[in-house]
């Protein structure tokens, strides 16, 4: 008998997940349900939507040909608001839909902080980690003729609105509530170097403070008032300080989830036939051991591929879930992993070599003569091997000296990982 | 299907580096080593790392490998399999320089091309060939293909 799959969310878990379903399985039926009413597309790429770098067409990462191939039933626009787990069955507002094996890949949603007076407001006041969002920020600045936006958060994803609006000769403040930007992903250094980066733009970066209060004009977002008192006139005020999952679905259904649907190696839940992933999804993470959400598109796209060949009755595994991230600030590129920023303590060795007249930096931190975490700011060339290191857990002891040197590379890691990595598998042709 | 493979044997080589001269030329615009190397046009960047450190050196390009985390972490879909030759490309109209494919090629030989736009630059197997210029141009047999016994393939 033919498997059906139900999969919930169209971005890089789903989407993954497919590819994961259809390596071993080409006769099942795959229906995808995804609320969004486009095709696909990459939410990292919204950014670069709204600096005006990317078209709506540019932002799609599989086309139309893809669901064709794969033989899949993608209803768009279509929102899942029950599971029955005991019939097997998802409902839709389109109709009900019978499964054998579900994933649910609804990533997260933005986190909204409680600011007193918000709830007067009807314009001005934007999120900013879907597509809909950069649109409505477009629509606002141009017809609004915006020249001064304020933006709560200094992370990721409110850096690369930040960035965003620079390009558009927007002139930003960034307000954080810790001592410094990108507090989660980078040490001191490296948020400073992009810290120094941000001003020289013209970007003032507010730290150690956050919104307590907005004031409106008929319902139009008029001025942000501070923790410290300060009052800041904006009439745009962009929301950015992270994401939670997106746990709706499975409210009132007895599949567990503490902050995310938690999962286990083979990303499934705790009914066997459902299985989870992506931003919605808490795993174990691989240098702590314990299970988080880490809401990162390789990561995601992961769980997803592991979640659909397992589905597809495989038997496999996520080894060496943990953080990790590129991402391009100011034409500076950075590349981290795992623990960037660990506690003063003789357990971790850190090995740096530092040039910040030229935004150049590596850091990497060492515990139990294994790597496990590192910042790549400035040249990011071959820091992929560093994944290596940190998931096959490889005693870098007799190398520690050569990891920041300029010419790191496969020659100087130990002599038997060199030799696996080399002489590998070869290139089938 | 036949499984050939391009294997490296760093025991076979001299840091000639005649590899890497190759794959520039090949991938330049007349194809031509001493236009390549004394014309006006930019060089490409090379797909091939060649590491050398005293008596050890060996040429490593893209592994094209199964299971390839360059493929899902790309955020654009411009990392594909070429359906035909099973290499993975890079799609440089889609590329917009996220650089996920350089932070998870366990390999390290995902380039970051500064000419092109600031796309990412890799090893296309010379779009296929089963001789591609690095496998051709090795003059002491460091980069061979192989059958699926090991025994090595002659042009």
């Amino acid at each position: 008998m033919k498997s059906r799959y139900v999969i919930v969310g169209n971005s890089v878990a789903g989407i993954n997940c497919i590819e994961g379903i259809r390596e071993f399985d080409r006769e099942g039926t795959i229906i995808v349900f995804s609320d969004e009413e486009i095709l696909n597309y990459s939410r990292p790429l919204i950014s670069y939507y709204l600096a005006g770098r990317l078209n709506e067409d540019a932002l799609s990462f599989r086309d139309k040909r893809f669901y064709e191939r794969n033989n899949i039933n993608l209803f768009t626009g279509t929102s899942v608001r029950k599971i029955d787990i005991r019939t097997k069955i998802v409902y839709t507002d389109k109709g009900k839909y019978e499964f054998d094996y579900l994933f649910i890949g609804t990533g997260g949603k933005p986190i909204m902080p409680t600011i007193s007076g918000i709830d007067k407001i009807k314009e001005g006041i934007f999120t900013f980690t879907k597509l809909s969002d950069a649109k409505k920020i477009k629509s606002f600045i141009e017809k609004e003729k915006i020249q001064e936006a304020v933006i709560l958060g200094g992370g990721l994803i409110g850096l690369k609105c930040a960035e965003a609006l620079l390009e558009r000769k927007i002139s930003i403040k960034i307000i954080e509530l810790a001592d410094r930007i990108l507090p989660n992903t980078f040490d001191h250094l490296a948020s400073e170097i992009i810290e120094n980066k941000l001003k020289e733009k013209g970007c003032e970066v507010i730290k150690k403070n956050t919104i307590e209060k907005v004031h409106a004009r008929n319902s139009k977002l008029k001025e942000v008032i501070l923790s410290d008192g300060r009052k800041i006139k904006t009439q745009i005020l962009i929301v950015g300080i992270g994401v939670l999952p997106e746990l709706k679905i499975v409210e009132n259904t007895e599949i567990l989830r503490n902050r995310g649907i938690i999962v286990n190696e083979h990303m499934q839940t705790n009914i066997p036939f459902i299985y989870a992933g992506g931003d919605v999804a808490e795993a174990d993470e691989f240098i702590s051991e314990k299970k988080v959400v880490i809401p990162i598109w390789p990561v995601a796209a992961r769980m997803g591929k592991i979640a659909g060949a397992n589905m597809a009755g495989e038997n496999k595994k996520y080894d060496g879930m943990f953080a990790m991230n590129s991402v391009e600030f100011l034409g500076i590129p950075t590349i981290s992993f795992g623990m960037t920023n660990p506690p003063d303590s003789e357990n971790y060795q850190i090995i740096k070599k530092v040039d910040v007249e030229k935004s150049i930096y590596k850091k990497i931190v060492i515990r139990d003569n294994t790597i496990i975490g590192a910042i790549y700011l400035g040249n990011i060339e071959r820091a992929g091997i560093i994944t290596g290191l940190i998931k096959n857990r490889i005693d870098i002891s007799s190398i520690k000296h050569l990891l920041s040197s300029d010419n790191f590379g496969l020659l100087v890691l130990p002599e038997a990982y060199r030799k696996h990595m080399v002489k590998g598998e070869g290139i089938e042709v | 299907m036949v499984k050939n493979k391009i294997i490296i044997r760093e025991e076979f080589c001299m840091g000639c580096r005649l590899c890497e001269i190759y794959c520039i030329t090949q991938h330049s615009k007349t194809k031509d080593i001493i236009r390549t190397y004394k014309g006006k046009e930019q060089k490409p960047l090379s797909a091939i790392y060649v590491e050398e450190s005293g008596h050890i050196s060996f040429a490593i390009q893209c592994r094209h490998c199964e299971d390839a985390p360059c493929l899902e972490a790309c955020l654009t879909g411009a990392m594909y399999r070429d359906e035909k030759t099973q290499a993975v490309l890079c799609n440089k109209e889609k590329c917009v320089g996220c650089w996920m494919c350089v932070m998870v090629c366990p390999f390290g030989v995902i380039k970051i091309d500064p000419e092109n736009k600031r796309i990412a630059s890799k090893c296309d197997l010379c779009t296929g060939s089963n001789f591609p210029a690095c496998v051709e141009n090795c003059p002491n047999e460091a980069i061979i293909l192989v059958d699926e016994n090991g025994e090595k393939i002659e042009k």
